[in-house]
């Protein structure tokens, strides 16, 4: 069985859908069956879901409408 | 449909030529798509909402004034976002110098991209969509996030949160495509281990599960 510690070094790809059918095979033999590395797998795929979606993040209320605004006044210069 | 042909991908070339051509107008919309992630993109630098947004708009002034120097013209993404890193990273430098900031390794080689081992172990609870709309979960992912060296905490802007794809973000930060891939799986585990105290599932007690599966105190509940 490969070490955890290959698996773990290949998880971002894996999880980026990067990995080689070579890899990915192993690595989801692997996380069948151990538990740690699967949770690490677990977790990690969670928590990109989460930071993916664009809502995570406030944006000062405003933002858009004083930037715009910015720019008509900047960009009229020039 | 592809995440760059939802932001307009297709038809920017023809924007920035219209802009070329005079009309000022059509530069709104050239980067409407654009202004959150410059935002997050320069926050994420400055950790200041207030210079982050005064950065976003001098910084968009500058993409208009070079617009021309853009030759391709299908990387406007791209070459953006670099110049909000760029704006955002001299500013930066500057309050340093005037604050006596501490200088830190920031795009510098200094941090060696040693392998990351997690420590943390447990399951974390379900997170739902709706998850990111919950007070407790965004401050935990800004701090983790803040708690990052800044070269992870860049690349994880870019690649996870504003999805540029691995050729996009080496160009933007100026570094080969294999460091964003080993800082960015670093990034993650690092993150993931900043956050695992708070995802973490509850842990049962032994007592607890045991009332769980004997009937008898089950019943009684």
């Amino acid at each position: 069985m490969v070490s955890c510690k290959t698996i773990i070094a290949n998880l971002s790809e894996y999880l980026n859908g990067d990995a080689t059918p070579e890899m990915r095979q192993k690595i989801e033999r692997h996380l069948r069956s151990c538990r740690r590395c699967s949770a690490v797998y677990d977790s990690t795929r969670k928590m990109l879901v989460i930071t993916g979606d664009e809502r995570i993040f406030d944006i000062p209320v405003g933002f858009s409408e004083r930037l715009h605004k910015f720019l008509d006044a900047t960009l009229s210069k020039t | 449909m592809g995440e760059k042909e939802s932001e307009g991908g297709s038809a920017e070339p023809l924007l920035i030529e219209r802009v070329l051509a005079g009309e000022k107008d059509f530069f709104h919309d050239l980067i409407r798509p654009y202004e959150r992630g410059a935002f997050l993109l320069a926050y994420s630098i400055l950790r200041n909402q207030d210079d982050a947004e005064e950065i976003v708009q001098q910084a968009m002034v500058k993409i208009f004034s070079h617009l021309a120097e853009l030759t391709e013209r299908d990387k406007f993404k791209q070459w953006a976002m670099r110049v909000i890193e760029n704006e955002a990273k001299m500013y930066r430098r500057k309050r340093r110098q005037h604050l006596y900031e501490p200088i830190d390794q920031d795009s510098s080689e200094v941090f060696e991209e040693r392998p990351f081992y997690p420590r943390q172990f447990a399951d974390w609870r379900d997170l739902p969509n709706e998850a990111v709309e919950q007070k407790e979960v965004r401050e935990a992912i800004a701090t983790a996030l803040g708690g990052l060296p800044d070269i992870y905490r860049e690349i994880f802007v870019l690649r996870d949160m504003q999805h540029l794809d691995v050729a996009e973000t080496a160009a933007v930060l100026g570094i080969g495509q294999s460091a964003v891939k080993t800082r960015l799986h670093r990034a993650r585990l690092m993150l993931r281990e900043a956050l695992a105290p708070v995802f973490a599932k509850p842990k049962v007690s032994i007592w607890e599960r045991w009332k769980g599966i004997n009937p008898w105190l089950a019943a009684k509940r």
